[in-house]
């Protein structure tokens, strides 16, 4: 189990835990391309942290080194104080990581009720001949899974669109349905890469609102990639900065903030 | 009732039949390329493979015997036994799910993400391949296949039918068991991938794959299944065809029938895959019954080929296939 001995409280009363999940000496290369350099970083049990930084920092890259789309060439990763051997995406997912993208990626054939079933797979453990036969466990299993599915369908207010093929959706609401797929996996840990990105300010606030709530309520542990630094400082616990792939700041949004390094990166450098 | 309409009846009767056969090949190009994005040009070829190795297994055949017997002399053939075609279909089932997995492992797995070109190469290549090693492992000599289906002209339908209009039909028993068997091959796979675990996760697979990846869905495994799927349809169209037919290189050809069917009722659709076999079986028929004698016959040979041409000219999505919709 997780050590809970330094666990505190944050001033709205949300309790954050131990850490969940640490990277180490993190360094990961593309051909002669070093994308990150040497990062560590941890994120703790029902934080929200964010992961800021200009464009080209390598904030995706570290988001798919902790979902397992890339591997890392140096480093560890500790999940739940344990070393991750190099895994596969799904094996990743499998183990409660879930993670929405940059370019939105759903399932455009299907409805938007049918993607974000698709997060339940996981839990559905009957086989094949058992659900030729459906009736009895199948059928069980694909209500109680319904269930949560339609809970987060109420939650994150996407009731009217159940039925929709996605394709059809505006980009807001595909980027909420993509958050509720994410969600329907029930996960332990919460990866989300650009979730405002190309949002107008009343869509950026739902969104702001919805990942506050789930944090609220269902304690998710969420870990974030942002641009706009206003939403970024509103809403996260924590924020690792970083530029040209290495980290030069870290800490609560205020002392990130103040940092000199992570003005010049954000500002420039006079250089007289 | 006149003759002519009679006659009619009957030749759209036997060209519904006809194109359930086509449908079912077309299936299996349906169901690979509604999961994978890969246009399998192996797949006739896989019906030959299919049928070869169960009339090989139901004969006893030792496989690769010539190869055997060239290398390191000796004259076996036959193991001396014969198979009974049930368990024969079980060990062929058991056979296509291998050679499924051996396509993902040695070809498609090192091709993910390359355009979809590169990928309809590669089944170019599996399906000479695959003819290859089927001749060499059961012999290219034409063979007959019989696993018990009924065969020959349906009594009762001709008894009926002679008692209505005068004029007995021929319908062979065996269309009727091939409509049935495709009927029932076609639900279990629509219930399949509408309702089960695995066939949402084949869905997802063929939407998008990094987001399959992100929900926890093993591409490879998916990938597995659908190969194996498309292995079962290819054997139920391989014992159909072999067994009218004869098992020959020729049964491979059929994938070529499928095309024009694909083409009307789209690559997509595994309902516009039946109703554009059936639609060409009927047309081909009829037409070769009304307009054949005026243009000197031999009109099966083309018609299909110059109605998907029609159809993709006004229609190139076909009946059933996705609209193409761009947002901008």
């Amino acid at each position: 189990m997780l050590d809970q001995s330094d666990s505190y409280l944050t001033e709205d009363g949300r309790r954050i835990g131990a850490v969940v999940m640490e990277m180490k000496n993190i360094t990961l290369r593309f051909g002669g391309v070093v994308a990150i350099k040497d990062i560590s970083f941890d994120i703790r049990e029902g934080e929200i942290r964010a992961i800021i930084g200009p464009n080209g920092a390598g904030k995706s890259s570290m988001l798919n080194v902790i979902s397992g789309f890339y591997v890392p060439q140096d480093g560890e990763v500790l999940f739940h104080g344990k070393k991750r051997p190099p895994m596969r995406p799904y094996e990743v997912a499998r183990q409660g990581i879930a993670r929405t993208f940059q370019n939105i990626a759903l399932f455009d054939g299907m409805s938007v009720l049918d993607n974000v079933m698709t997060g339940r797979l996981n839990y559905m453990k009957t086989n094949l001949f058992q659900q030729a036969l459906w009736k009895g466990w199948a059928e069980k299993e694909e209500t109680e899974n319904r269930e949560v599915v339609e809970k987060i369908i109420d939650f994150l207010e996407i009731q009217a669109i159940r039925k929709t093929p996605v394709a059809r959706l505006p980009y807001g609401l595909k980027k909420r349905v993509e958050l509720a797929r994410a969600l329907a996996a029930e996960p332990k840990l919460l990866l989300l890469d650009e979730p405002m990105a190309g949002m107008n300010v009343e869509e950026k606030e739902d969104m702001s609102r919805f990942i506050l709530d789930v944090n609220d309520e269902f304690g998710t542990t969420i870990a974030l990639i942002e641009h706009d630094m206003g939403v970024v400082m509103d809403l996260s616990d924590r924020v690792v900065v970083m530029d040209y792939g290495k980290k030069i700041g870290d800490g609560t949004p205020d002392e990130v903030r103040n940092n000199q390094d992570v003005i010049d990166a954000y500002l420039g450098v006079s250089h007289d | 009732m006149s003759d002519q309409l009679i006659f009619a009846m009957e030749v759209t009767l036997n060209g519904l039949m006809a194109g359930v056969l086509y449908a079912l090949v077309a299936l299996g190009f349906v169901l690979i390329y509604k999961a994978s994005g890969i246009f399998n040009y192996a797949q006739g070829v896989m019906a030959l493979f299919a049928a070869m190795t169960l009339v090989g297994i139901m004969n006893g055949q030792v496989p690769f015997s010539h190869l055997i017997n060239a290398l390191f002399g000796g004259h076996t053939t036959h193991f001396g036994w014969t198979v009974p075609s049930l368990v024969a279909i079980l060990m062929t089932i058991a056979v296509m799910v291998v050679l499924a997995w051996l396509v993902q492992v040695l070809v498609m797995k090192h091709l993910v993400g390359q355009e979809p070109i590169i990928l309809f190469m590669a089944t170019i290549g599996l399906a000479y391949f695959l003819e290859g090693v089927a001749d060499l492992m059961w012999g290219s000599e034409i063979k007959t296949l019989d696993v018990g289906l009924p065969q020959g002209i349906n009594l009762w339908i001709d008894e009926t039918t002679l008692g209505i209009f005068g004029y007995g039909f021929f319908i062979d028993n065996l269309d009727i068991v091939a409509t049935v068997i495709a009927a029932l091959l076609v639900t279990g796979l629509v219930l399949f991938s509408q309702y089960t675990k695995q066939g949402r996760a084949m869905r997802a697979v063929a939407d998008d794959h990094q987001a399959a990846l992100s929900v926890g869905i093993s591409l490879n495994f998916i990938w597995v299944l659908v190969w194996s799927v498309a292995g079962f349809v290819a054997l139920v169209a391989g014992i159909m065809w072999g067994t009218k037919s004869g098992v020959q290189f020729s049964l491979s050809l059929i994938a070529l029938k499928a095309l024009p069917v694909l083409m009307l009722g789209g690559f997509t659709s595994i309902p516009g895959a039946i109703v554009g076999g059936l639609i060409i079986g009927v047309g081909e028929k009829l037409f070769e019954f009304l307009i054949g004698p005026m243009v000197g016959g031999a009109t099966e040979n083309w018609f299909a080929y110059v109605l998907a041409l029609i159809f993709l000219v006004f229609r190139p999505q076909g009946l059933f296939g996705e609209k193409i919709i761009e947002r901008v």
